[in-house]
């Protein structure tokens, strides 16, 4: 993976742009145990998939939602959060 | 000489005796199976047999053995750590390193050089400090040096960093800091094993784990079942695989991390020279190569492919240090997967399913352990209990919230 395609800025050069780790539902805090909050904080799927991950464009300030497989490391398709949208996904 | 390799031509069967025996099939019962050859399997495997008695062990790895992680690590062993947990662990591997090729009858090419750790900042003057209090606590030798001493003893450094990074303060001094053959170390354990009685099973895949009740009863691989009522999953960065497969959730990241080692040159840098801002760590291989690593490729990633970015940039720094390099050329370079966890420390010891036992969490700081790895999980596999060495690095500590953080002293670039 040498180009990210940013949302809002087109392909861009890889260089440019800050990986923000996998994109996860939180629960709520008020209603969470223990066990479910720490499961939130620390715990992985580390399997190889397709995983919806955060990434920054780091000169427009642009966080966006990249669909990547992380065995081959070939973005899918980017676009920008929309909670609607990823809420029951 | 040549009448040696003549054997070769005049024999039809190899006519060397071979390190450890390949048996042919799988038995149908083993008291323990080790996921996983590379150095932490099959430590384990030995010390189960040496000092456990236990021999009816199968030690199974999907590719040939010390290929993963073993092979491909940059060869450090220290003890300077930051908590108390981690440099007693690491100390009391060290000490067995130290005396690992007389116990192994081989020679692992242990050569002690003393590790330099770099501070470019007052902030990492002052985190090497703690670690150094922290280590003389328990023993270990360990010291803040000044520029002139890093000049002494390292003629070829550039204090300035040519002007290009910030320069260096100062460093954290650990004359017992040593480099060995990896690949040395992956084989002496395995040929003490195989003496002893367990059996190496190469290109054997664990494809699922048997669990009945909560406790392990058998492994299914790809030469077919072998039933177990205990098995120790030793893979680092592909444990997330074998740990789907019992249904435990676990906090491992992966990320690969690349290495490059220089055409051989005389012997000129004695010492293992570290710079966390620089991203940086190198030392001379007894070859005469430059070995020299980096920090993590900065996004999770399951694959061991090299990159031209991380060429350039830490061939950059490495001018930066030595510029006296400037004509040297790079022989090759790869990378390794990384089995990160969130604090730095190892994932180690019994877990909620019985009988299945975890070594993992090896991060970029796996090789140093092997011995004490392997030493301490064959007592907690014998025994059904987490030694005390390793208490601390139980998986369950993610969810009572008492991590282990060992992130100043374990990895650079950060």
């Amino acid at each position: 993976m040498k180009i990210l395609t940013c949302p809002v800025n087109g392909p861009r050069p890889l260089q440019e742009f800050q990986y923000g780790g996998e994109l996860r539902e939180m629960p709520d805090p008020d209603q969470a145990n223990d066990s479910g909050w720490a499961d939130y904080v620390f715990h992985r799927s580390g399997e190889p998939a397709i995983k919806r991950e955060w990434w920054y464009h780091l000169p427009s300030g642009t966080w966006f939602v990249a669909e990547r497989d992380n065995r081959l490391d070939e973005i899918v398709r980017t676009y920008l959060y929309d909670a609607n949208r990823e809420i029951g996904k | 000489m040549p009448y040696r390799l003549l054997r070769f031509a005049l024999q039809s069967k190899y006519s060397e005796p071979r390190m450890f025996r390949s048996p042919e099939r799988l038995q149908d019962e083993y008291d323990v199976v080790i996921i996983g050859g590379g150095g932490h399997g099959l430590a384990a495997a030995y010390y189960l047999a040496h000092e456990h008695n236990i021999t009816n062990v199968a030690v199974l790895e999907k590719g040939y053995l010390g290929g993963g992680g073993t092979g491909r690590n940059t060869a450090i062993v220290r003890s300077n750590y930051l908590t108390p947990e981690g440099a007693r662990f690491y100390q009391a591997s060290l000490e067995l390193f130290q005396d690992l090729s007389r116990q192994l009858d081989y020679n692992l090419f242990y050569s002690e050089r003393g590790h330099f750790t770099l501070a470019h900042s007052p902030a990492s003057l002052r985190t090497q400090r703690w670690r150094a209090e922290v280590n003389k606590q328990l023993g270990i030798d360990s010291e803040m040096v000044d520029t002139a001493f890093i000049q002494r003893k390292i003629p070829e450094i550039d204090i300035t960093c040519g002007g290009h990074q910030a320069p260096i303060y100062g460093a954290l001094y650990h004359p017992p800091g040593a480099i060995a053959r990896h690949d040395a170390v992956a084989w002496a354990y395995a040929r003490g094993a195989d003496q002893r009685g367990v059996e190496i099973h190469q290109q054997t895949a664990v494809t699922d784990i048997e669990v009945r009740d909560g406790k392990v009863a058998g492994v299914h691989t790809d030469k077919g079942f072998v039933k177990t009522r205990k098995v120790l999953s030793a893979v680092a960065g592909w444990t997330t695989h074998i740990t789907d497969m019992v249904g435990i959730r676990t906090p491992l990241v992966i990320h690969p991390l690349q290495a490059m080692v220089s055409e051989p040159l005389k012997p000129w840098l004695d010492h293992i020279v570290v710079s966390a801002s620089l991203h940086l760590y190198v030392s001379q291989s007894s070859r005469g190569e430059l070995v020299a690593g980096g920090s993590l490729d900065p996004y999770e990633l399951i694959s061991s492919r090299s990159t031209l970015e991380f060429a350039e940039g830490l061939g950059g720094h490495m001018l930066d240090l030595f510029p006296c390099l400037g004509d040297i050329k790079v022989l090759r370079q790869w990378a390794g997967l990384c089995d990160m966890t969130p604090d730095f420390s190892p994932v180690m010891g019994t877990t909620p399913i019985g009988g299945f036992y975890i070594d993992a969490g090896w991060g970029t700081w796996g090789f140093k352990a092997t011995p004490i790895s392997g030493n301490t999980m064959a007592w907690t596999v014998a025994r059904d209990q987490d030694h005390e060495l390793i208490e601390v690095f139980k998986l369950s500590r993610f969810t009572d919230f008492a991590l282990v953080g060992e992130k100043g002293a374990a990895s650079v670039g950060h």
